[in-house]
């Protein structure tokens, strides 16, 4: 194919940029900042030029470009995007450079180059977009692993006291789901009947496997999934990975990395092993509802910020994997949509909480008070984003929660009303922690905090605004998302179940 | 497109000519709110002007609608209004759309007029608050967001009206924050309130997945084709949600603790307006609920719950607006069980909903200045004697006092008793129970508004020497005197002209007449005998005895009330310390179990013997390193074993 490589460049220019840091002078911190914050812009006009010439309305993978790789293993470099990797890509190249802007002071103090920490950022950028990007399960895999590098050293060298342990152990675990997809995507080779595109996404769609293999392969894939998402009870990683990274690795940890996790289910999972997909589906379904309810119940009971804002990731990671696996159309663009807004709601929720940690030096919960009172930016901006996490009507978060539980209802019934009961326990951890750190009298050590900065405000002004706009407008992400969600659950050969009453069309609005 | 959304067969039309304006109504406060907190103190010197001028400008549009209303024919009092397509997924289609008919435009007066009185007496009430831009800029929110709720053409967008004035009633009630127990108030309120978005989240599934629709009109045609089962299920789930908001049992327990937000907030968030939401919604159903007499009957069952437990509350609460409170609880509880009793009562309640928002927020304003030249006490054991220094609140006070005990002619003696008499309908044991019921509440309401009354204007003065209790300035008196206005005569404009009937009939059809199991004479007259026997009671035990200063020892009737029937301490006995139980014991498993199995499993294939210190060691460090290694090795070795 000859079209132009829009997605490979937009995947170069991180990477590119990374070099460019490391080759800097040392001892030129500053430069190497501002070229990282060039460069992650610049990706981000990128990410738009690609938007706007994207056509909601075609269907299919566009910008789509295949090379062939290793042909003798049926490996070839194939990328093209559809509305649900267009829309992940782009909450990538929005919170790259929001983090980086955020992470301005975040490796002064160590002893690491600071220059290397941007680099880490921007390769992470490029990993991700690849993940996002990849139309071959190879490639795909690829990515997968190969994005574990630089988070690992992101947490690993730049992260608190207990960085070391939480760093080996988001290694371990996403190694042992990774392994397993690795067999699962041999056996993918050999059940699909290899050749020279094996693995390309658009040839294996049209092979039919033999139900107990795609059990085996759905299972291998799944498990890695749901390590990296992280689902229940896979997930206490998390807690101590998004808790020891410094606050823009939480983000890109939490915000985006784990999407690769959902979002692999909806790419892989559902439509190259539909029957398995089915097969598993009530599982799935029971472990998503605990994972709503338990994520919140473990939040309430934290006592340190970065480690509750986890917990409630743990909880939303359940409403979307629910939504995924409800099979409706209201379920998967509920999910998807839920993926974008669940980024930019925990960014805004992980780096602001960071900017009152830095201030205090402490992330427990209980060493707060009063910020209201001295910092009110702080503590407002605070409060917007997690209102947003309580998914309030008017703000993003409400659209998709509310589509992946009224998705979910229509064929499951009980498990979304148990699910919405999390609603109430959201309030609770939300508000709980506000009272706690932001009202009351200041305390002897928050009476000094200062209000946002103006580079703060820069980082946490785009965050607030997509959350609210995204809130009363979120028909074009939707337009965007619709289709491609169509097509999947096509793939799954699942169709909405039909209303019980027909209501007339002369009542159409 | 015409479509018709009530049994009566109404139609609303495209919004054209002065109904084009219909969204200033929302976007006016809105864009008040937004210009007030986005502007940061920069607005401090202009904030409460801002306010004000949005609210009123919001009134000013809703005379102009309320005046092309009455310009066309009953049948077709109803124009839609769409605005944009909000959530379009497969099935589900939701726009963001109004609808201005005869009930939202009875809220839209009541809001956007109540809610500029209290704008203008919170110019003078937060005076020398040095947060008072952002109080404005808080209920400006409040205006915006109760006007969506009441203006919404679908249950989705009306429930972003829903949270939109619970959150506002949050940032109030915590208004004063700085106060532990106030903010601890504004998230018990949240937290409460969010029990019953549970419902209301339910029912709107369950109308999606029963009719694919979530729009009024929508949902309304397909009533008449639904099994009785879903449509009790909904009811039952919109009567949780209504419960929430109203405060009605047995989610009650947070309109008590929201009197820590300043006294306006209290006269309009949690007396006038807000807390009648649950009404609305119920009102708003009426098709649901006509097809479902099981979710009815337990309407009705809340409302006479709440009449009667709000009401005993009262009876004992020696803080001014806490047992205010007490008595808002009980007049929602008359509005929704007379929405519950369907066609016969729904009109009443609003009815009685338009005439509580005047004389409850004149009451609670009236509290206000009381607390504004008492040094802001409450403890209606340290007033008395406040007729003869604070005659403009005593009058006004006493206006609202007259129309909440039923005094006949005042504004409460119409619809209250509409509402009492409607309860008589019917037949079997039903008729009785609520009947008497609501009776008997008429008694308590007289009994501890006259108390609350004495103990604050009459017999001798109680306070300090350093309260020097002063009138409050006009800017707070003046939308009293509005209100005492409406207190006194709106009842008898709306009531026994059959305007309100009349009005919302198109809506929610004819309410007949007749068909009590006693004669409404026998009602009202008896109703007015327990009326006076409570307030004379009252006046003996308060007006003409002194009252003492310190809280007397009291049978556990009393201490019950005084402690609102230990709802609180059920609530902590039931769900709190349960919950904190749960919570730290998931956490301890969350910590030990969950992590320790797989920690200990990762270290039992490392062959670590299980110590899962060791993962800090560099040994386990280099073990990942090798075995990312490894997942590489293997990886290289399967592609040159094909090459």
């Amino acid at each position: 194919m000859s079209e132009f490589p829009w997605l490979s460049i937009l995947g170069a220019i991180p990477l590119v940029g990374a070099v460019v840091v490391m080759a800097l002078p040392r001892g030129r911190d500053l430069l190497a900042k501002q070229v990282a914050l060039g460069v992650s812009l610049l990706t981000l006009a990128w990410t738009v030029a690609i938007a706007v010439r994207f056509d909601p309305s075609a269907g299919g993978f566009q910008f789509a470009q295949q090379l062939s790789w290793i042909p003798q293993f049926g490996v070839s470099y194939a990328v093209g995007v559809d509305g649900i990797a267009l829309v992940l890509i782009a909450l990538t190249a929005v919170l790259t450079p929001v983090c980086v802007l955020a992470a301005w002071h975040d490796a002064d103090a160590g002893k690491r180059s600071v220059k290397a920490y941007f680099a880490l950022l921007l390769v992470l950028e490029t990993m991700t977009i690849g993940v996002f990007a990849a139309t071959d399960v190879f490639l795909f895999y690829v990515f997968f692993e190969a994005m574990l590098v630089p988070m690992y050293f992101i947490i690993g060298s730049f992260g608190g006291a207990q960085r070391s342990y939480a760093a080996v152990k988001f290694l371990l675990y996403s190694l042992l789901g990774g392994l397993l997809m690795l067999v699962a995507v041999i056996g993918l080779y050999v059940a699909s009947g290899g050749g020279p595109q094996a693995f390309l996404l658009e040839r294996l769609l049209g092979t039919s496997i033999d139900p107990t293999t795609q059990k085996w392969l759905f299972l291998g894939f799944f498990f890695a999934f749901a390590v990296k998402a992280p689902m229940f009870p896979v997930h206490t990683w998390l807690p101590d990975a998004a808790s020891q990274a410094p606050p823009s690795g939480a983000v890109l940890l939490v915000g985006v990395l784990d999407k690769v996790g959902t979002f692999g289910m909806i790419r892989l999972c559902l439509p190259l092993f539909p029957d398995a997909s089915r097969w598993a589906t009530p599982v799935i379904i029971v472990l998503a509802v605990v994972g709503v309810i338990y994520g919140a119940l473990v939040a309430i009971g934290q006592r340190d910020i970065m480690r509750l804002i986890a917990y409630t990731s743990v909880s939303h990671f359940g409403l979307i994997v629910l939504g995924i696996f409800a099979m409706t159309t209201q379920g998967q663009a509920g999910a998807t949509l839920y993926m974008l807004n669940h980024g930019f709601t925990t960014a805004a929720l992980f780096l602001v909480a960071g900017m009152m940690v830095r201030r205090r030096g402490s992330r427990m919960i209980a060493d707060f008070g009063g910020v209201q009172r001295v910092a009110p930016m702080i503590a407002g901006t605070f409060l917007v984003a997690g209102l947003a996490g309580l998914a309030l009507p008017g703000l993003s978060s409400f659209v998709s929660e509310f589509l992946v539980l009224v998705g979910t209802f229509t064929r499951y019934p009980a498990a979304a009303v148990i699910a919405t009961l999390s609603i109430v326990l959201a309030a609770v951890y939300i508000l709980l922690t506000y009272q706690r750190m932001c009202t009351g009298p200041a305390t002897e050590e928050t009476k000094g905090f200062a209000d946002l900065t103006r580079r703060e405000a820069w980082v946490v002004a785009p965050l607030i605004a997509i959350i609210v706009v995204l809130g009363f407008y979120p028909k074009p992400v939707l337009d965007v998302i619709n289709p491609a969600v169509t097509a999947t659950l096509k793939h799954v050969g699942a169709t909405d179940p039909t209303p019980v009453v027909h209501v007339a069309e002369g009542t159409q609005k | 497109m015409l479509h018709t959304y009530a049994a009566s067969g109404l139609v609303a039309s495209p919004a054209s000519g002065v109904f084009s304006l219909t969204w200033l109504l929302i976007a006016l406060p809105l864009a008040g709110a937004g210009v007030l907190l986005l502007g940061g103190r920069r607005t401090d010197g202009f904030g409460h002007l801002l306010g004000n001028a949005t609210s009123w400008a919001a009134f000013l549009v809703g005379l102009a609608l309320f005046a092309g209303l009455l310009g066309r024919g009953a049948g077709s009092r109803a124009v839609g209004q769409h605005l944009f397509s909000w959530v379009p997924v497969g099935g589900l289609q939701v726009s963001a759309g109004l609808l201005l008919d005869p009930l939202s435009m009875c809220f839209v007066l009541l809001i956007t007029f109540v809610g500029s009185l209290i704008h203008l007496y919170s110019v003078g009430y937060m005076a020398h608050d040095p947060d008072r831009r952002r109080f404005f800029a808080y209920l400006n929110l409040f205006v915006a967001a109760m006007l969506l709720l009441v203006l919404s053409d679908s249950y989705l967008t009306l429930y972003v009206g829903w949270e939109g004035v619970g959150l506002a009633s949050y940032l109030l009630i915590g208004f004063w924050n700085r106060n532990p127990e106030y903010a601890a108030a504004a998230k018990k309120a949240f937290v409460v309130n969010r029990v019953g978005d549970f419902g209301l989240s339910v029912a709107i599934m369950i109308m999606f997945a029963t009719f694919g629709r979530v729009d009024f009109v929508g949902v309304f045609a397909g009533t008449s084709h639904a099994s009785s089962a879903v449509l009790t299920a909904i009811g039952l789930m919109l009567l949780l949600g209504a419960t929430g908001k109203s405060a009605q049992f047995p989610l009650q327990s947070w309109l008590g603790d929201a009197m820590a937000g300043p006294t306006p907030v209290s006269a309009l968030i949690h007396a006038a307006t807000m807390v009648t939401a649950g009404v609305y919604l119920v009102v708003r159903s009426s098709p649901i609920f006509d097809a479902a007499p099981t979710a009815r009957l337990l309407v009705v069952a809340v409302g006479a719950v709440t009449l009667l437990f709000g009401a005993v509350i009262g009876l004992a609460k020696d803080d001014l607006k806490k047992a205010l409170a007490a008595s808002t609880m009980s007049q929602i509880g008359y509005m929704m069980l007379g929405a519950g009793l369907g066609p016969v009562g729904y009109s009443f309640a609003i009815f009685h909903l338009l005439t509580h928002g005047f004389f409850k927020a004149g009451l609670f304003l009236g509290a206000g200045s009381v607390m504004h030249g008492m040094n802001d006490q409450t403890n209606l054991r340290g007033f008395g004697g406040l007729s003869k220094v604070m005659k403009i609140t005593w009058l006004t006070f006493g206006a609202g006092f007259l129309a909440i005990i039923g005094f006949p002619g005042a504004s409460g003696f119409w619809s209250k008793d509409k509402i009492i008499e409607a309860a008589f309908v019917g037949s079997g044991w039903q008729p009785w129970v609520f009947g008497l019921a609501a009776m008997l509440g008429a008694g308590l309401t007289a009994y501890y508004m006259t108390r609350l009354f004495a103990m604050t204007f009459h017999g001798q003065a109680r306070w300090s020497d350093d309260v020097h209790p002063h009138e409050s300035p006009l800017v707070m008196t003046i939308p009293m005197m509005v209100l005492a206005l409406g207190s006194l005569f709106l009842g008898a404009v709306l009531g026994p002209t059959g305007a309100i009937t009349g009005w919302l009939e198109p809506v929610v059809g004819a309410a007949s007449e007749g068909g009590t199991v006693l004669a409404p004479t026998v009602i009202s007259l008896a109703t007015l005998a327990l009326v006076v026997i409570g307030a004379g009671l009252a006046w003996l035990a308060y007006g003409m005895r002194p009252v003492p200063t310190a809280v007397p020892a009291a049978t556990w009737a009393t201490v019950a009330a005084r402690r609102d029937l230990y709802q609180d301490a059920f609530n902590e006995a039931a769900f709190m310390r349960p919950g904190q139980y749960l919570t730290r014991s998931l956490v301890y498993v969350d910590n030990r179990g969950v992590d320790g199995v797989v920690n200990g499993l990762a270290a039992l294939v490392g062959g670590t013997s299980g110590r899962v210190r060791r993962w800090q060691t560099g040994f386990v460090r280099s073990y990942a390193l090798s075995m990312l290694t490894g997942a590489a090795v293997v990886v290289a070795a399967l592609l040159l074993v094909r090459l």
